[in-house]
């Protein structure tokens, strides 16, 4: 029997408390990035020590939301956040760490997005508690 | 490990692979196993050790009837099986055990007798990867591929010849899914799933099982198959996120359980007659000729294109026809190890004539993990 399928929608991320301050920063329009205090590393995904040394002195900074498209695919099977294909990518930030992301304000074309592309943050809201950070053509 | 102290004196498949829907997925598990203790002669009495990746090893020593004195529940995904030999020829060696039974069985396509699937938000995949909208390994596997084949200067033909080349090792092999011959423009013109991966460049997604049987080389000879021994193995994993990655152009787990397989083994690349990458997309067979030292980074794409890995070729390389052609229940890497073991005892579909070292190589999740034998028939 042929089911009715509800539209899909995007899973949202539920925090935990090593990455809270994180998705806090979002909410304000601010990417945050994590850094060691010891050998001064820069990392991403959050959490309360360094992935490189294993200190557990290290500090939370603003980053430049400025990196380049690493890599992507267009997904065109089931859109679960958009009604016709789109791209998931990775950026390379300026400050070294690489996130996953969707780039916008953008045409969805292998065309519109050649690799290495400069890319800045932008913020888009979800509900009262989480915005994700997505990513468009710098100066876009 | 010490080389050729472990071998295998059991290996079996399910009786049919593909669409099983009378079989829920422990059923799967068992219906190799006792496949594989048929070809040892043994019964569930005489296994002693157990291990087993999708279901708890304790549902299946329990299920199968068997008191084991050693478990492993390694899962970290297609490759775990690949672990599991390895983890097993160190339990023999150490004496916790004297004969191991490794299972894998999915029912990848019917979904029979498995639990739901559900997505969790809280772990870091689930905050930082899932919200971008991936749909599980097509939008997830081949999310470095542009990268790679732009740092050498590649293009999505390459990728499809992979697909193409595989088919003509399936067509040699009744128990492959797919047999009919295929060009690059049918693998291209073939429905889009991710750009630039189209349904051609993906696995299968079927039903099916394996079960491998492992005891001492020393009480291997008593046995009725011809013993396949262990010469090498390796294992590794990085991350469960694929934009975490090291390197897009490299994996690397594979670099690492690759090279340790072959510093167990003793051997040199040239001394390889067979070998298994496993296949979950196009692109895998790429980076894991590259990875395990076949070829230099970039060139494995022109080692496949001029036939190198094809039938007739020095390297012959999935030669079951590979997830792409043959079956993929979920975790594939089971049925890498059983063709090499196949190749070993001289029974494959497509056999490689005097064949004697066969190398296995799995990948676990996305890039996220991997384990590798390394297969001899000389004692």
């Amino acid at each position: 029997m042929a089911k009715t399928q509800a539209k899909m929608k995007r899973m949202l991320p539920t925090p935990t408390p090593e990455t809270q301050h994180f998705w806090d920063g979002a909410r304000n329009g601010e990417l945050l990035l994590q850094r060691c205090d010891d050998c001064s590393d820069a990392y991403f995904p959050p959490r309360p020590f360094c992935p490189k040394c294993g200190s557990r002195k290290v500090s939370v900074f603003k980053a430049s939301g400025k990196g380049f498209l690493l890599s992507y695919v267009i997904n065109a099977r089931p859109q679960p956040i958009s009604e016709t294909p789109y791209a998931i990518a990775v950026v390379e930030l300026d400050e070294g760490p690489r996130m996953m992301t969707n780039i916008v304000e953008c045409e969805q074309t292998p065309e519109a997005l050649p690799l290495d592309m400069k890319l800045e943050v932008t913020f888009e809201q979800q509900n009262d508690d989480i915005t994700l950070p997505l990513f468009k053509p710098a100066g876009a | 490990m010490k080389q050729n102290s472990v071998a295998v004196v059991g290996a079996a498949e399910t009786t049919d692979l593909g669409k099983i829907p009378g079989m829920s997925q422990i059923m799967l598990h068992a219906d190799a196993a006792l496949n594989a203790m048929e070809d040892a002669g043994l019964k569930p009495s005489d296994i002693d050790g157990v291990a087993t990746a999708g279901e708890w090893p304790t549902a299946i020593a329990h299920y199968l009837g068997i008191t084991p004195k050693w478990v492993d529940g390694t899962l970290v995904g297609g490759c775990s099986f690949m672990m599991h030999v390895r983890h097993a020829a160190a339990a023999i060696n150490e004496g916790l055990c004297e004969t191991v039974l490794i299972t894998h069985g999915e029912s990848g396509r019917s979904r029979v007798g498995v639990p739901p699937r559900g997505m969790e938000t809280s772990s870091l995949a689930g905050q930082f990867e899932i919200p971008f909208g991936v749909m599980g390994p097509p939008s997830m596997f081949t999310i470095p591929v542009l990268r790679y084949l732009k740092e050498y200067d590649l293009t999505v033909e390459d990728l499809a010849t992979v697909s193409v080349i595989q088919r003509e090792w399936a067509a040699k092999n009744p128990r492959a899914s797919f047999k009919d011959p295929l060009t690059v423009e049918d693998v291209l013109g073939s429905a889009m799933i991710a750009w630039p991966f189209t349904k051609l460049m993906c696995c299968l997604v079927t039903d099916g099982g394996g079960a491998i049987i492992l005891t001492s080389a020393e009480r291997a000879k008593d046995f009725p198959q011809k013993p396949v021994y262990i010469l090498g193995t390796g294992e590794s994993v990085e991350t469960p996120m694929i934009s975490q990655m090291e390197d897009f152009c490299s994996s690397k787990a594979f670099r690492v359980s690759g090279a340790k397989a072959f510093e167990e083994a003793g051997i040199s690349h040239d001394d390889v007659d067979h070998l298994m990458i496993y296949d979950a997309f196009a692109h895998l067979p790429l980076y894991g000729l590259e990875d395990l030292g076949f070829c230099k980074p970039g060139e494995a794409a022109a080692f496949i294109r001029e036939r190198n890995t094809a039938p007739g070729g020095k390297l012959p390389l999935n030669t079951n026809g590979g997830g792409l052609s043959y079956m993929h229940s979920g975790m594939y890497g089971m049925y890498a190890l059983q063709e090499s073991i196949r190749q070993m005892r001289g029974t494959a579909a497509a056999q490689i004539e005097g064949a004697k070292i066969s190398v296995s190589h799995g990948v676990g999740g996305m890039f996220g993990a991997s384990g590798t034998v390394i297969f001899t028939n000389e004692a």
